[in-house]
């Protein structure tokens, strides 16, 4: 099987790589928004503390 | 308590325990993605490159390899937050309500991407992107009820308060679950049967099952790795005059 072949998915290339995609953004978003507010939240109250 | 181990006991006594449960995500999140990424790639690897294609759907039934996963964990994540509103209302353990909103846009997700991968596989099988039949529409309304705890939570100021209503509105929920798993058996549909739980042996040939389970299972420990970064903010948030969420914050802005 060639690159292009893997690619083209015996032409249905389109629905099972949008499919991929969107799973891979929605997965990867999910693990990022709880990370980045977790560091806003430790950042904010360090500066309250501070006051 | 009788019939469970002491050990057990203990364990979840502690893990009761928000500083005890915080300090056990961070001591296990790297071993945990760590698993995730080697199912994963085993899974994508025996799915989209090892497993034959099938001989009715050719290549486009790759998509059984998240849309499957997803599917069953839009029902699993729905009971375990069932289940969590159950133990919060009961005993009002705090992490039991944590759990609750914690899993809700994780299941969330889970049900967008069974809905839209469904509708991304439906179009060039069935002709269409959606049909308003059993399957489809009640995993929809499944949609709506995940998206309905997190605007009720979000919608009360007191998280106690705000975590009663959420697990009262989840186990009513709990009625759509069975009606989810049997529609393709109650109602004529367009979506086909069980392939895998079906009784006896499942009509699935043994190369496109491994990877299909091994990816349910990378779904399994991605759920357990972002339920613990949701979880931690929580926490965090909650219990943001305790003493020990005082000690994280000045650990971190040393």
């Amino acid at each position: 099987m060639t690159l292009q072949e893997f690619f083209a998915m015996g032409g249905y290339g389109f629905y099972v790589w949008t499919s991929y995609g969107i799973t891979l953004l929605v997965l990867v978003v999910n693990i990022l928004i709880p990370i980045i507010q977790r560091k806003q939240f430790l950042r904010q109250q360090a500066l309250k503390q501070k006051r | 308590m009788f019939l469970v181990p002491d050990v057990v006991v203990r364990f979840f006594h502690r893990m009761a325990s928000p500083p005890h449960f915080y300090t056990f995500t961070e001591r296990w999140m790297p071993w945990l993605v760590g698993l995730f990424v080697l199912l994963l790639g085993a899974g994508l690897y025996g799915g989209l490159y090892l497993a034959p294609a099938d001989y009715q759907q050719g290549d486009s039934y790759r998509i059984i390899y998240i849309h499957v996963p997803s599917a069953w964990m839009s029902l699993f994540i729905y009971m375990v937050m069932a289940t969590a509103g159950a133990i919060g209302l009961v005993w009002r353990i705090k992490l039991a309500e944590v759990v609750l909103i914690s899993s809700a846009p994780i299941g969330a997700s889970f049900t967008f991407i069974a809905l839209v991968t469904g509708s991304l596989w439906g179009k060039p099988m069935w002709g269409t992107w959606w049909v308003w039949d059993a399957r489809l529409t009640s995993e929809l309304v499944l949609l709506f009820l995940y998206l309905g705890v997190i605007g009720l939570y979000g919608a009360m100021d007191d998280k106690r308060v705000a975590s009663k209503a959420v697990a009262i509105l989840a186990l009513v929920g709990v009625v759509n679950i069975p009606i989810i798993h049997y529609s393709v058996e109650w109602w004529s549909s367009l979506h086909q049967g069980p392939t895998v739980t079906k009784m006896g042996k499942p009509s699935i040939h043994v190369s496109m099952l491994i990877p299909l389970l091994l990816m349910a299972l990378a779904f399994k420990v991605y759920y357990v790795i972002a339920l613990m970064q949701r979880a931690r903010v929580e926490l965090l948030s909650r219990e943001r005059n305790s003493q020990w969420v005082k000690n994280k914050i000045a650990m971190e802005t040393k």
